[in-house]
């Protein structure tokens, strides 16, 4: 079976097409750019992402409106049903605000906008988005964010960390996050949200490929599965 | 009928928003200011029969953020 994934585009989203461009290249197979007023997904999908971006322009808060959007209904569905969803910067948020990942992203603490690379430790490489790394691996992934502060209450923040849920850490202070988070998991580790675009680091050219792992994880975990 | 929410962050949520408006307001020369919380105010016209508890409802699920924010319904007389 060809791998099958989805990229979901938002009104607002800008990182929709670096997103599928790198899963062409990275994951191969077929690629869907779905609207967000699509009610249903592609049949048979192996993997989903969010990308990054300014969904409905951050009204209300960061991916308030996009968690609520048609397709994220589609897509919390597929989640549930185990399907492997990823969701970057805009994306986390999103991810965050539907209830799929704990936690919220909020201003960061240094209110300016951060953009830059940024070096991060491979918290967790068992996951199914992190097996292409080792643990504690440090690599280097931009961030572009207004809103990418971390936080969740301290019981929250123990359980994650407990359960192996961090995937990535910041190795610097970037935004203000709790406990430099960088990148959460869900319970059942189909689901990651991180606020580095790795989507950025796949090639030579971008300035670096330590985000390429990132996709090859995925496509290596899904054919073994 | 008018209904007013007003969102505002939790106790022990730190306001990066709050402390930016706070040093601007020292900058400006206020001084005794010990304390600023930035939040939000959204101006609701539902129609009379809307429950209290489909208020509830619209705040906890879109209008605030339950993991970082409170919110408190005001009623228009």
């Amino acid at each position: 079976m060809a791998f099958t994934s989805a990229v979901i585009t938002f009104p607002g989203s800008n990182c929709d097409r670096d997103m599928a461009v790198a899963i062409e290249q990275v994951c191969g197979g077929t690629v869907h750019r779905v609207w967000h007023g699509d009610a249903d997904l592609p049949d048979n999908l192996d993997f989903i992402a969010l990308p990054g971006g300014f969904s409905y322009g951050d009204y209300l808060r960061s991916g308030a409106m996009a968690a609520r959007s048609p397709v994220m209904q589609a897509v919390v569905r597929a989640a549930e049903r185990g399907v492997t969803v990823l969701g970057v910067c805009n994306g986390f948020q999103v991810l965050t605000e539907a209830g799929l990942l704990p936690g919220a992203l909020m201003r960061n603490a240094g209110i300016r906008f951060v953009c830059r690379d940024v070096a991060l430790t491979v918290e967790n490489n068992q996951s199914l988005f992190t097996a292409g790394y080792d643990a504690g691996q440090q690599i280097t992934i931009p961030v572009a964010h207004h809103d990418g502060n971390y936080f969740a209450d301290d019981a929250t923040l123990d359980r994650i960390e407990g359960e192996g849920r961090v995937a990535f850490r910041y190795a610097e202070a970037v935004n203000g996050s709790a406990r430099n988070i960088a990148g959460v998991l869900n319970d059942r580790g189909n689901v990651l949200g991180m606020m580095p675009h790795p989507e950025r680091m796949i090639e030579a050219a971008q300035g670096g490929s330590d985000g390429r792992a990132l996709f090859e994880s995925v496509v290596r975990g899904l054919v073994a599965a | 009928m008018k209904v007013r929410v007003i969102v505002t962050l939790k106790n022990g949520v730190l306001d990066p928003q709050g402390r930016a408006i706070h040093h601007a307001l020292e900058g400006l020369g206020f001084d005794g200011v010990n304390d600023v919380r930035a939040g939000r105010v959204i101006e609701l016209d539902v129609a009379d029969s809307t429950t209290d508890s489909a208020l509830d409802e619209m705040c906890s699920k879109l209008l605030a953020n339950m993991v970082i924010e409170n919110y408190r319904i005001e009623k228009a007389a």
